[in-house]
């Protein structure tokens, strides 16, 4: 067990210098001196040769690499040119809303999603069970920024229910705000949850286990609720974090459009006022904020199923 | 392949996604063709005007006919998102599939990679990307190019790896075949399968994707009608004219659903026993 989590730890090390590399040649490729195209047409030669020093631009490159990977490891991951604060500080500030986020629409994915699956596993084969496969299915036919936009029309401007953009104070009425913007994410994550569900309940209802807990008496209502969905739901909770990336980056193109002031909106608008620096001091973030949830999530998996092995 | 067309066609979501493809076909070669409408000409007279018989899907606000655009704009993005899958999955199918034969330090390299790639949510990098590399439509195909093999590159080796195992492989082997010879004769076509029902999933995902990259003014230019950018400009007439973001939106979940049930009648077709 502890020689599995120690190996598993181990395996990130390659991916995370990996990270780094690709972050950095990001940089690399960019057609043009970056200093230039950051500073744009109106600024002086000294001033693109300010940013130049600043960025470590006249070093040879390991040395640019290295001073990349001191920003990453002293938790800055540099300097935005824009705001003129530290890249961190700027995550920090807006991480909240994008963790929150995240949450949030998976909360409402997995309450979308559980009675369907349910549902789908006691049926299994039958016309209910590919009826409602197929519908989630369609339902990530929907574009997330397009269907944004259906709500916004629909839910805020006709109707009035909720606002159409924007966060609030408190907790009470960030859930109201961000009801919207977290439905948008939580229908796709839904599909992907309900499918997961689907399988694994139907994998539970066959265990030995199972046969087990009916001999000794239990009813069919227990034996569901205390074994079959309560397995079923750790599995599913991991299947999340596996895919943590796909369920973050989905929040990624809603927030801009709900002027939700999250990561999403920072990397949207960095790319937009080219500030590089916090282009990929948001991307390395992005990526090893991935790796870690992935990894804690295995091994947290590990430690409840123990019939799992580490690779 | 006789017994591959008439399996698909048992499947019903894959003949609808089929038949709904097609009819994206036809709307796209006949428009031009039977439209009175000019997709770029602009009447002030008939600005804003909801669908009717004779504007279809409505006019915008600069008065052109929507439907004409929504046409137009298939032509854009099917194309982008045809190409962002295809050539992508053409390269993560000979990642995966060298990685898997050959095992060893070329797996170890080549999953690494693959692992590092993985490890970026999909719209993060590509945003990156184009957002280093300037927004264009030569830099939206550069974006996916290097972003989109990553999946197939996975799923093509696991499945290899699992066929190397078979006898007829090993047969294979013991006859003193060469391994490019194994590899494309033997192992490709079997190990493809389950790249093609991804592909189709990939592809759902890949028209939303140019279009929300478009729309945040990061893909293709206006006046470019690209759905995405058909749906920005409808933006500050969402209350008087919802016509002009509905439609560019329908025709997008349109081709996304064609797609996903062309996904599904391939993965029923594909993996019989129906899992």
């Amino acid at each position: 067990m502890f020689q599995g989590i120690v190996n598993r730890i181990l395996m990130v090390i390659p991916v995370i210098f990996g990270v780094t590399i690709l972050s950095f040649l990001l940089l690399q490729v960019m057609p043009g001196d970056p200093a230039e195209m950051a500073m744009g047409t109106r600024a002086s030669p000294e001033e693109i040769e300010v940013i130049r020093v600043q960025w470590g631009l006249d070093q040879p490159l390991w040395q640019q690499y290295a001073l990349f990977v001191r920003d990453c490891l002293t938790g800055s991951f540099g300097t935005s040119l824009f705001h003129k604060l530290p890249v961190s500080q700027l995550i920090l500030e807006r991480l909240p809303y994008t963790l929150g986020l995240t949450l949030y629409s998976t909360v409402i994915a997995l309450i979308i999603a559980l009675p369907f699956a349910i549902v789908a596993a006691l049926s299994r084969g039958r016309a209910i069970d590919v009826a409602i496969r197929q519908v989630f299915v369609l339902m990530l036919a929907l574009p997330p920024f397009w269907l944004s936009f259906v709500f916004i029309i629909f839910f805020a401007l006709n109707l009035g229910l909720f606002p159409t953009g924007g966060v609030g104070n408190g907790f009470l009425e960030n859930i109201h705000r961000l009801f919207l913007p977290a439905l948008v994410v939580g229908l796709s994550t839904a599909a992907l949850i309900q499918q997961s569900l689907r399988g694994t309940l139907i994998e539970t209802m066959g265990a030995d286990f199972i046969d087990t807990a009916r001999a000794k008496g239990l009813t069919a209502t227990q034996v569901f609720r205390r074994h079959i969905l309560r397995n079923s739901l750790i599995s599913t909770i991991s299947v999340i974090g596996v895919r943590i990336s796909w369920v973050i980056g989905g929040t990624v193109v809603v927030e801009k459009i709900f002027s939700v002031p999250g990561l999403g909106s920072l990397l949207i608008d960095a790319i937009l006022t080219r500030d590089f620096p916090v282009i990929r001091g948001l991307t390395v973030f992005f990526a090893l904020l991935v790796v870690m949830v992935n990894l804690v999530t295995d091994i947290a998996y590990a430690m409840a199923d123990p019939r799992v092995r580490l690779r | 392949m006789k017994s591959f067309t008439s399996r698909y066609m048992r499947s019903y979501a894959g003949v609808a996604g089929l038949f709904m493809l097609l009819v994206v076909a036809a709307v796209v070669v006949l428009t031009p063709l039977l439209s009175p409408w000019d997709p770029f000409a602009i009447d002030f007279g008939a600005t804003t005007l909801p669908p009717s018989r004779l504007h279809w899907f409505g006019t915008d606000n600069f008065g052109r006919d929507i439907f004409s655009r929504v046409a137009a704009g298939a032509v854009i993005d099917l194309r982008l998102a045809l190409v962002c899958v295809f050539v992508p999955m053409t390269m993560g199918i000979a990642v995966g599939l060298v990685a898997g034969f050959y095992g060893g330090w070329v797996d170890t390299l080549l999953m690494r990679i693959t692992d590092v790639v993985w490890a970026f949510p999909f719209y993060v990098l590509v945003l990156a990307i184009v957002g280093v590399l300037g927004p264009s439509e030569g830099n939206l195909y550069i974006a996916f190019f290097l972003v989109n093999w990553v999946g197939y590159a996975r799923i093509v080796r696991g499945e290899v790896l699992l066929i190397s195992r078979l006898e007829y492989i090993e047969a294979a082997r013991l006859l003193r075949f060469g391994g490019p010879w194994i590899m494309a004769r033997h192992i490709l076509p079997n190990a493809v399968s389950p790249a093609l029902v991804y592909a189709m999933s990939d592809a759902v995902l890949t028209v939303q994707a140019v279009a929300a990259l478009s729309f945040f003014g990061l893909g293709v230019q206006p006046p470019a009608p690209e759905w995405g950018l058909l749906i920005v400009d409808s933006i500050d007439y969402m209350r008087q004219a919802p016509w002009m973001t509905l439609f560019p939106g329908l025709a997008l979940a349109f081709s996304g659903v064609a797609f996903a049930l062309v996904g599904e009648g391939l993965a029923q077709t594909l993996r019989p026993e129906g899992r």
